[in-house]
């Protein structure tokens, strides 16, 4: 494949310089705090869905789970599943309220009944973490894609494409804003959406448009698994312990999407609350596509491809679809559906560089270290684009370390601590009148010290052959998942700090409840 | 609160005794209106997706069992799952544009109006 780089690095260069263009236009009225970090408000809903769809659709869920499917089968199709269904969660429960009571991030829907420096300071460190954790995965999904493109295997190398991914990204967010890679995140969910779908038909077409015949040939080319692949229990079904792994997994799916503040930051970029629902509906509908497309590439690759030739590819199960591409269309399709997953990644990484960058900007420096008195509404962006370059050195550093990780699971351990960390409060915030300051720290503090101390204990860092750390031994958890321990502590949490404390301001609650339910006072967009 | 600039839309209008806002028989209607379609609906999708992972989970073998060629009672489960997911969006888009949105419209422009 090497003979192939070129070409490979070619037609990704052609999409940065068009990206780039678009992002600097884009730029253009870029002015206000409001601009900044949410883009003016001036998207509309289909826009925003559109968006929504680029940000949530991460290398986790092309690569990842197409090449879940290849090699695990039915087990694979399960993460899709989970994704998508917790879309309900946001757009029920979540999305309208939240547009209606905040501005830029998490923290201002909790800020807004409790005590604001306390509970802005615990939901900035819990932005943080998802993002951390979120990033790790993207970077270390460059990582392994490069491997694949470019034949490139040795870390040092793949290091480099790292760094490159890190600088763009940052020049994208520096430049942009919420703009700009809102529009970023606009060309890459349709390229992404267009590339898998012809391919899903392309590989249909090859079986008589049917499904069964597809399975059928999926089996035949898996020695290994065989008729295992088409039902439930290759990757979890061993033992009580993976089976309890699953369920576990299973949780933080479809608990942790409405709690990620990436995707929350996309509902302040529209004017009303009524574009964030039909945005939610917009992505609900891409995104259950976008994993239909899926179910076929990853049973696709096993069929044209084969697990054994899968995972003795550089980057593994995560070079499936590339894989396939190269199978139905050789290396012009595979360079396409190539820079198509690198800039799922770019763009997805730059989506979680400005929201943890806002989320510092916002809740940190503007409301807790300058207590919300600076006028200087500049220096709230100057600090958001000083905070983006922090983050993607940190990342980049991060991600050159997680490099090799599996990608689908690094993404659920980031799911695992956005639904133990954020959406305990985020759904007592909205719904229960009692809750008060306390509460919210004991739940985000509480459930976030709890995911990531289970995550150390767990297998997946130390203990066995495919640990972060294969020689260490501190497996005292026996799940990779934390999410079926972590999840009800934490609601828990927030239950015990909120009755312990006196704190029980009905009027704020009752000014919340109606600006929430009624939009009155909301956020209005920034009129150019 | 007085330190966050995101009140100041409200301040601008005036102050609401928000409480007797939150009382009112409009408000008490819109908030029943809401949470008697989302609770219900959450409770049904998560059951029936929790419900969907323990088969998957602990029924392999009727999971694995075929239905037309090689299509499985799990890929059917699962594919409705994704129909569920579309169905409920699109109940609740047009619960929402029947039912929640005049009534929203007509608090806000209450609230907004009254004090201009």
């Amino acid at each position: 494949m090497n003979g192939n780089a070129l070409l490979n690095i070619g037609i990704f260069g052609i999409f940065v310089a068009a990206t780039l263009v678009v992002v600097i236009r884009a730029s253009r009225n870029t002015k206000t705090a409001a601009d900044y970090l949410a883009a003016g408000r001036a998207f509309t809903g289909p826009q925003n869905g559109i968006a929504i769809a680029g940000d949530y659709l991460s290398a986790a869920s092309f690569l990842g789970i197409a090449g879940a499917i290849a090699v695990n089968g039915y087990d694979g199709f399960l993460y899709s599943i989970g994704f998508l269904v917790a879309w309900l969660v946001a757009l029920l429960l979540v999305a309208e309220l939240l547009r209606n009571t905040g501005k830029y991030t998490m923290g201002d829907v909790l800020a807004f009944r409790m005590r604001q420096r306390p509970v802005r300071a615990a939901a900035a460190t819990s932005t943080m973490a998802v993002s951390f954790f979120y990033l790790l995965a993207q970077m270390a999904g460059a990582g392994g894609l490069v491997a694949l493109l470019l034949g490139i295997t040795g870390k040092g190398g793949q290091a480099v494409v790292i760094v490159v991914v890190g600088a763009l990204m940052i020049a994208y967010v520096l430049i942009g804003g919420m703009k700009g890679t809102t529009w970023v995140q606009i060309i890459k969910a349709v390229l992404l959406i267009v590339g898998a779908g012809v391919m899903t038909v392309w590989v249909l077409a090859k079986y008589g448009l049917n499904l069964s015949t597809l399975l059928g040939a999926a089996v035949d080319n898996a020695p290994k698994a065989g008729e295992k692949l088409l039902g439930p229990g290759l990757q979890y079904g061993a033992t009580g312990t993976s089976k309890l792994d699953f369920l576990s997994l299973a949780l933080a799916l479809v608990l942790g999407t409405a709690g990620l503040p990436h995707i929350l930051m996309r509902f302040y970029t529209v004017p009303t609350a009524k574009e964030a629902r039909r945005s939610v509906v917009w992505a609900i509908w891409l995104i259950g596509l976008f994993y239909l497309f899926t179910l076929v590439l990853g049973y696709g690759a096993a069929a044209l491809v084969g697990p054994d030739k899968i995972n003795a590819a550089p980057g593994k199960a995560n070079s499936a679809a590339p894989l396939l591409a190269e199978a139905l269309g050789g290396p012009l399709l595979l360079g396409l559906i190539a820079a198509v997953a690198f800039a799922t990644i770019l763009a997805v990484v730059a989506g979680l560089t400005i929201t943890a960058s806002a989320s510092f900007a916002h809740d940190i420096y503007a409301n807790i270290i300058k207590k919300g008195e600076a006028e200087d509404k500049d220096a709230e962006v100057k600090v958001a684009r000083r905070t983006a370059i922090v983050i993607g050195i940190v990342s980049i550093v991060g991600g050159i370390a997680a490099n090799g990780q599996n990608i689908a699971f690094l993404v659920a351990l980031a799911f695992a601590v956005a639904a133990s960390a954020n959406l305990p409060t985020i759904l007592y915030s909205l719904f229960w009148k009692r809750f008060n300051t306390s509460g919210a720290l004991w739940s985000i503090y509480g459930g976030l010290a709890v995911t990531i101390t289970l995550i150390v204990l767990s297998p997946a860092v130390s203990g066995k052959a495919t640990s972060m750390f294969p020689t260490a031994d501190f497996d005292l958890f026996p799940l990779s998942n934390p999410g079926i321990v972590s999840i009800p502590v934490a609601f828990i949490l927030g239950y015990i700090g909120t009755v312990m404390s006196k704190e029980d301001d009905k009027e704020k609650y009752a000014e919340m409840e109606v600006r929430a339910l009624t939009g009155v006072g909301a956020e209005k967009a920034v009129a150019h | 609160m007085s330190t966050s600039e995101q009140h100041t839309p409200a301040e601008a209008q005036g102050s609401h005794d928000w409480v007797e806002v939150q009382d009112s028989p409009d408000f008490r209607e819109l908030r029943r209106r809401l949470r008697s379609f989302v609770f219900p609906m959450a409770g049904l999708f998560l059951a029936w997706y929790l419900m969907y992972v323990l088969l998957a989970d602990y029924a392999h073998g009727f999971m694995s069992t075929k239905v037309i060629g090689n299509i499985n009672v799990g890929l059917i489960l699962g594919l409705l799952q994704f129909v569920s997911t579309f169905a409920i969006t699109t109940l609740y888009v047009r619960h929402a544009n029947k039912n929640l949105d005049p009534k929203a419209e007509k608090l806000r422009n209450e609230l907004e109006g009254g004090q201009a």
